[in-house]
């Protein structure tokens, strides 16, 4: 896909995850959509996968580590053709493939199931040692929130990764500024996220999360580093694109009411109409 | 007291390590990972022979059951080892939610549970482990009685698709099992002993404690039935339940809590389906310390004169 491609599919995951969150009444917009051009990128360009053979062996991998974003994770997978983009309506119902987190057994494409917040990236750094154990090539992506770093076993993973020197793992930190308590610098800072990936040992990559050329630049310097793992740290709008949503903290985990979701889709098509309608 | 003298003694640990090592060559696939206690768990001895499939994670159990899950979702069958108290109770929700959710391919091999670990106390001796393990929906829970049974759970885990903890102890104990018919079945329990009085179902180290005891009781004209109970989940009901509807009393005896472990899940069964009075001989409610373990199962009544004593009171 061209950047404008991207750009406008984009904006498609970014109107799903406000669909599904809206129709559950509940769900997590805000880390979602500062992260929708993140899932785009991998999906629909970065990763070697297949959405009609969703478990072939050799496919690159996804872990979100960062599990409540599963809106988009949800809707980038549906876009792709994973399963109907009118399921993502069915979100966090009773008897939907589309659990509340990630779960691999119920849904074809997803690599592992996640949710409590630290435990996703081990599960990648796993993933990646298997490649390394039976000299695979595949590659394993890990989406980690900024707040979420505060978990101590993050630090195990990276210390692991690290040391293993697993240069077919790239971290990606949504790097939005924001957790469910406010500023993450106010909450307990995890500042400088660059320097600490540094000192445990990762190529480090700070990049704009909503430039599609930039994260190009990005990915593509990631796999062109060897004998060490990456850490991109991807400066990201919390709750991107819909205007009241971007920069609050209280739209992490708030659903729209059905006005806010009429202002929310509005605001949507109109950034789609700039770039020039939907593909 | 039965003289046990003359009877091999080898440690459960030792038996996983040799397990694993013995497995090593049919079972490309299997992979170790060890928390800095390669030496201790026993791990070590698979080093030696597959030092490219076995993984220190160093001392960060919780990423060690991360990575264990991510190696299953790729075809891996990871054995995961530490003491019971990492392994089961600092990494619980890891193992919870990383490897129980998903019912992935990971092994848990958990060693130095119960206070056997001896001397360094109380932070150390796992009683809780069973209870922990028994409540994630899925996961098999095993503790073998001696040598073979360990190997043999080993062996049963491999040749299983899911989530499986096998609990292994520090002191070297009684081989029980070195018999030429003995077949060792996931999920089955094994009667060691037939009786009329009495039944003691018995897991782990109490197996051959109680089976001394069940001589004892004989010696006072108590016929006590001994059952072996290797896999607590899923737990060998119909064996339990015919037992108890014979005997009409029943015992338990484990190295653990009497909250949540083979005591609570043989209750869980009989008050369903066979409602008996039950005597439950565990740690009770209380940690452990140090010393040695032979001094530390005499002072809690693990042993087999504590088991005697308890029996013989609970059926007068």
């Amino acid at each position: 896909m061209n950047k404008l491609e991207l750009a406008k599919m984009a904006n498609e995951v970014r109107k799903g995850i406000v669909t599904a969150v809206h129709s559950a009444k509940a769900g997590h917009p805000g880390g979602s959509l500062s992260a929708a051009d993140i899932f785009t990128y991998l999906y629909f360009e970065e990763m070697n996968i297949d959405p009609k053979n969703p478990k072939n062996p050799d496919r690159d991998r996804f872990v979100l580590s960062k599990g409540h974003t599963a809106p988009g994770l949800y809707s980038a997978l549906a876009h792709r053709g994973y399963f109907p983009v009118e399921d993502l309506k069915t979100l966090r119902k009773l008897g939907s493939h589309l659990q509340g987190h990630p779960c691999m057994q119920h849904l074809p494409g997803i690599d592992m199931s996640s949710g409590s917040l630290g435990q996703g990236l081990s599960a990648a750094v796993g993933m990646a040692l298997s490649a390394k154990l039976d000299g695979k090539d595949y590659r394993v992506y890990s989406l980690c929130g900024d707040g979420e770093i505060q978990e101590g076993q993050i630090w195990e993973a990276a210390m692991f990764a690290g040391h293993r020197k697993l240069d077919n793992l790239v971290v990606i930190v949504d790097n939005n500024g924001l957790q469910i308590d406010g500023k993450i610098d106010d909450v307990c800072s995890p500042y400088p996220i660059d320097k600490k990936f540094e000192a445990f040992n990762f190529h480090v990559i700070n990049t704009d999360a909503h430039d599609f050329d930039a994260l190009e630049k990005a990915f593509q310097e990631a796999r062109e580093t060897k004998g060490m793992p990456t850490a991109i740290i991807a400066h990201s709008v919390k709750g991107k694109g819909v205007s009241f949503m971007e920069s609050q903290a209280s739209w992490h985990g708030t659903a729209p009411n059905d006005e806010q979701y009429a202002v929310a889709m509005a605001d949507l098509e109109k950034i789609g109409e700039s770039l020039g309608g939907a593909n | 007291m039965a003289d046990t003298s003359g009877i091999k003694k080898i440690a459960t640990r030792e038996s996983y390590g040799n397990a694993l090592a013995q497995y090593g060559a049919e079972y490309p696939n299997l992979v170790v990972l060890d928390a800095d206690l390669a030496a201790a768990t026993k791990t070590g001895i698979f080093k030696k022979a597959f030092p490219d499939r076995h993984i220190d994670c160093g001392i960060a159990e919780c990423n060690m059951v991360g990575i264990a899950a991510g190696l299953a979702t790729t075809g891996k069958i990871p054995f995961v080892s530490s003491f019971a108290m990492f392994a089961a109770g600092r990494a619980f929700e890891q193992v919870r939610n990383s490897v129980g959710y998903p019912h992935l391919n990971v092994k848990i091999g958990a060693t130095h549970a119960g206070i056997t670990v001896g001397e360094d106390g109380a932070s150390h001796q796992c009683n809780e482990d069973l209870a922990l393990m028994r409540t994630i929906p899925g996961m098999v829970v095993m503790n073998p009685a001696d040598d073979i049974e360990a190997k043999a759970a080993v062996k049963a885990a491999l040749d299983y698709d899911g989530p499986v903890y096998i609990r292994f102890g520090r002191a070297a104990v009684p081989v029980i099992n070195d018999n030429a018919d003995y077949k060792f079945e996931m999920g089955k329990g094994v009667l060691l002993r037939e009786g009329t009085d009495v039944t003691i179902v018995a897991t782990g180290i109490c197996v051959s404690a109680s089976l001394e005891a069940a001589e004892m009781l004989e010696a006072d004209g108590i016929s006590a039935e001994v059952i072996n109970i290797h896999t607590i989940k899923p737990l060998d009901e119909d064996l339990i339940v015919a037992s108890a509807k014979k005997t009409g009393k029943v015992v338990t005896a484990e190295e653990h809590s009497v909250i949540g472990g083979l005591g609570s899940a043989v209750c869980d069964a009989l008050c369903a389906k066979a409602p008996t009075p039950v005597c439950k001989i565990g740690m009770y409610d209380v940690f452990g310390e140090s010393g040695p373990a032979t001094a530390l199962v005499e002072k809690y009544g693990l042993d087999a004169k504590g088991i005697y004593e308890k029996t013989k009171a609970f059926v007068k």
